[in-house]
């Protein structure tokens, strides 16, 4: 039972971190119908990003005396902080390489190609910078772990799991009661009368740039809090799957990749709690096919009917 | 005779490699970039069936390629060579010489399977969930195999060499080139064949316009099927050819980083352009392989010049920065790849001479 | 017995009844026309006629088959081609191989032949392009079997995709607002062409369309609807001077 409990707990993390991921996928997928492959790298540069404004505010560079400021003060400041920055590495990639390509009418494909390539370029230019040692986080909460009864559970994982779900209100909030959130949804049906209507369509995408990976930096410092060895390819994978959560939840829609994020979670967890860990990603991939094969549109996707 | 003369200088260049190889009047090293080479064309001209020609994505190329590497593998280790696993050959090595096309022909048979089973429930709905089906087959397909231990599981498997040094025994001649070049020639020729008949052009109608293809009496899913099978089975017959050129396979040379690889090939060449995805086959090759060389230059050139600090090295691992840099500026200044959706004949019309196209005239 | 026979066709989308109880008989040989304004239904008859998709009621029985269930390319293949509104030829194809891709119904040869060339593939092929080059010299498009459609005017990219429509041999040809978006001149040459087209082939047409000109004048029966419901039929006179049509065209004064 106490088992089942802490699994539970695991995978409520685990599915925070795909969640937040996931849900950038979806927002730029929403807008854009871009898979932005380069998603999950910017969740690793995001997490370095936590590494360096953390060390920083820890006084490693000489700038600030170490030890003037306490865990929780760095915390509040390397929130901010990374989530700028982080936000900034994706408006970057937009504009010098999304937008040329969307301004010269580039097959939809190309796009993508270039997003899978900015991929690359941050995976291997951070190993290529920084070298292949890893970097250990420091720990910036005082690890706290709360028991109720027989369960236990650390503030850490509390702390992740809450921030999922407030980034997933507050993303629910602005996509659907917001003038820029209809907007945003408002593109992706319609490209071209959308400037006619006299919506600013690139400030639109610049912002839903922000939002996707301004929430990537957040879970890549969250990510880092909880496991903090990071290295460059840590975000390959985790993206890869993120974005396979985010179609299982019906891409495009804030609750599907929200939702598929934990499901992704509780299946490769339950499949841990019973198979041999080898056998992880298989399994988790095939009940994630065999829901897409159920339906193909996601759980909260809705089939595009097409007009004769 | 003008007619013949592109088959007839294709068979006197891939005599004249091989004769050179075998002659040792190119090293081994060469060779082996030129297998690559062949491989590779096969791999991008085989995706560009799906991603080009159909205009579906797919991203999991490496998969299929590694169904059938493992099983070509498997299969000849198992008949031709005494193995620890599998025993004793199951037939004399002599008939290697024959039987290793058919080797891996039966691989690119299961790699075409498995696409069978990957494209039923990803042509229910159109749009991007074939990319993620295909990302998610090519994981699980590594998986899977890192999960047979039989057959060495993350370890790899070996003891192709032994097959390919036995055909060489019977009759010493450099075998492996002959079949890369023999299967590179073999694919192009059949995607060749597929699309520029009738029924293979249904399914450019589909990348064009798939309601008005259905309406015009195409089969759009069985047409669907059948091209991811081609293409998935193509894969197949790189990755068996590529297990027998290195005598080692390993689950994780078919990773996601592959299949990216042969996307960058399809797009750098040009969606739907069977030339473009050849040239961009060989200029990938020739890239990777000139970056081995560059790199140690440019970081000498720049700790001569001091560009750099001492302690650091400007090792291999920018490689795979330089080549995205380049295939992302390359994009910006060609957006739809090197050819677009157009063949070497439409830039240079006297091509058209050498081969015959059916063409409206 | 009559060619295509609609009974009790309703379709609704959500809550929306696009169509609701339409009844149709087209008779061998006859050119019966569909008008209506904008919304009406009326391409989703059609839609549902070539089966793209599947009614919520009714039947619909072509050359006494009931054509429940067939996917669009069967119900292509045993004989109804249709244009489109807005025209969806293969834009980057020649005019020539979306003549030849058309061709997929009567496709005698399996992907084998297709690799091996076979003699079976290769009579076929021969066949393929005999057939459409005929077509194409009787549409008087012969000399552009090698351009893109792209490249070319509105008015003939209309007359390449009846074209493209008549090389399944239809015995039911659906024309889609044939006339919409071409200027007077090209108008004249579409009824010319229709007629000709019926007398040539012996087919059996129906179409939608607004312009009075060409439903006048080529149509010798037609029905109107009005959102999802038949609210007229008869002869073209009849329909003139119909109150009913005319409010539903020019709106309703007394209310």
């Amino acid at each position: 039972m106490e088992i089942f409990i802490q699994n539970i707990f695991n995978a409520l993390q685990w599915g925070s971190f795909y969640a937040l991921i996931a849900l950038g996928y979806t927002l730029v997928y929403g807008v854009l119908l871009l898979i932005n492959f380069a998603h999950g790298d910017i969740f690793m540069v995001g997490a370095y990003i936590a590494f360096f404004v953390a060390t920083f505010l820890l006084g490693n560079y000489g700038v600030i005396a170490p030890g003037t400021l306490s865990g929780l003060t760095i915390l509040m400041l390397a929130v901010p902080l990374t989530m700028i920055l982080t936000s900034l590495v994706g408006v970057t990639l937009e504009r010098i390489a999304y937008r040329p390509l969307r301004n010269k009418g580039a097959h939809r494909l190309y796009v993508v190609i270039t997003a899978l390539m900015c991929g690359l370029i941050l995976e291997n230019g951070n190993l290529a910078l920084l070298g292949a040692s890893r970097k250990k986080f420091p720990e910036l909460l005082q690890n706290t772990v709360w028991t109720f009864g027989t369960i236990s559970v650390t503030n850490l994982k509390v702390l992740v799991i809450f921030t999922a779900i407030a980034v997933f209100l507050f993303l629910q909030f602005v996509v659907t009661r917001t003038k820029t959130g209809m907007a945003m949804r408002a593109i992706s049906f319609d490209k071209f009368a959308i400037p006619l209507m006299g919506i600013p369509i690139n400030n639109i995408i610049v912002f839903t740039f922000i939002l996707g990976s301004g929430f990537a930096g957040l879970a890549g410092l969250l990510f880092a809090m909880s496991y903090p060895i990071l290295e460059p390819y840590m975000g390959a994978l985790i993206g890869w799957k993120a974005f396979i959560a985010a179609v299982v939840g019906g891409i495009g829609d804030i609750r599907g990749a929200f939702l598929g994020g934990f499901l992704l979670a509780f299946v490769e967890i339950g499949v841990v709690a019973v198979f041999p860990s080898t056998l992880r990603d298989l399994m988790a991939f095939s009940v994630l096919l065999i829901i897409l094969w159920w339906k193909p549109t996601g759980l909260f996707g809705i089939a595009k009917t097409t007009k004769i | 005779m003008q007619k013949h003369s592109f088959k007839l200088l294709l068979i006197l260049s891939a005599a004249g490699l091989v004769a050179a190889s075998h002659f040792q009047m190119v090293d081994q090293y060469i060779t082996t970039v030129i297998m690559l080479m062949g491989i590779n064309i096969i791999l991008s001209t085989s995706l560009n069936v799906v991603n080009g020609y159909m205009g579906e994505f797919s991203c999991g190329h490496a998969g299929f390629m590694c169904v059938g590497a493992y099983v070509s593998s498997v299969l000849s280790v198992m008949l031709f060579t005494s193995n620890r696993i599998f025993g004793p050959p199951l037939l004399s090595a002599d008939l290697s010489l024959f039987l290793f096309p058919a080797v891996i022909l039966a691989g690119g048979l299961a790699a075409a399977l498995t696409g069978l089973i990957v494209a039923l429930p990803s042509f229910k709905t159109r749009g991007d969930y074939l990319a993620i089906i295909t990302i998610a087959a090519n994981y699980m397909i590594i998986s899977g195999i890192e999960n047979l231990d039989v057959i060495g599981g993350p370890r790899g498997f070996q003891g192709m060499k032994r097959v390919v040094n036995a055909m060489g025994d019977r009759l010493d001649i450099p075998w492996m080139p002959i079949w890369v070049i023999v299967g590179t020639v073999f694919c192009v020729w059949v995607i060749r064949r597929f699309v520029s008949a009738t029924y293979g052009k249904g399914i450019i109608a589909i990348c064009q316009d798939e309601v008005a293809a259905e309406i015009m009496s195409v089969n759009t899913n069985k047409m669907k099927v059948a091209a991811f099978m081609l293409s998935s089975g193509l894969a197949g017959i790189a990755g068996g050819l590529f297990a027998h050129v290195y005598g080692y396979v390993n689950p994780q040379s078919f990773n996601i980083l592959k299949s990216t690889e042969c996307l960058v090939m399809v797009y750098l060449g040009g969606m739907g352009s069977l030339s473009g995805s050849v040239l961009s086959a060989v200029l990938f090759t020739l890239l990777i392989e000139a970056l081995r060389f560059i790199i140690p230059e440019l970081n000498a050139l720049a700790h001569h010049l001091h560009l750099i600090p001492d302690s650091y090295e400007i090792g291999q691992v920018w490689k795979w920065v330089i080549i995205p840099l380049i295939l992302i500026l390359t994009m910006q200044f060609r957006s739809e790849g090197l050819m677009g959706h157009r063949e070497l004949s439409d830039f240079f019309p006297f091509l058209k001479r050498f081969y015959r196209m059916r063409q409206a005239d | 017995m009559a060619l295509l026979e609609i009974k009790g066709l309703t379709q609704r989308f959500g809550g929306l009844e696009a169509v609701s109880d339409f009844n149709v008989r087209i008779e061998e040989g006859s050119l019966t026309g569909l008008i209506g304004p904008n919304g009406a239904g009326k391409t989703t008859i059609f839609n549902l006629t070539s089966g793209f998709y599947q009614p919520t009621e009714g039947e619909i029985h072509f050359g006494g088959r009931d054509t429940a269930g067939l996917k669009p390319h069967q119900i292509t293949a045993m004989g109804v081609a249709r244009t489109f509104q807005n025209i969806r030829l293969w834009q980057d194809m020649t005019v020539l191989d979306n003549i030849r891709v058309s061709q997929h119904y009567r496709m005698g040869y399996s992907i084998w032949d297709c690799l091996l060339q076979t003699r079976r593939f290769l009579r076929q092929e021969r066949e393929i392009d005999r057939l459409a080059f005929e077509l194409l010299e009787a549409m008087g498009l012969k000399d552009l079997a090698g351009e893109r459609p792209r490249n070319l005017p509105y008015g003939l990219q209309r007359r390449v995709e009846i074209a493209r429509a008549m090389s399944v041999r239809p015995k039911l040809l659906l024309l889609d607002e044939p006339a919409a978006g071409l200027n007077s001149s090209d108008v004249e040459g579409l009824i010319t062409l229709v007629r000709w087209l019926q007398r040539e082939f012996k087919i059996t047409i129906w179409m939608i369309e607004h312009q009075m000109k060409v439903v006048m004048s080529l149509c010798s029966s037609m029905k109107v609807i009005d959102f999802g419901k038949t609210i007229a039929e008869g002869t073209p006179e009849q329909i003139q001077s119909d109150p009913k049509v005319i409010s539903a065209y020019l709106g309703d004064e007394n209310i």
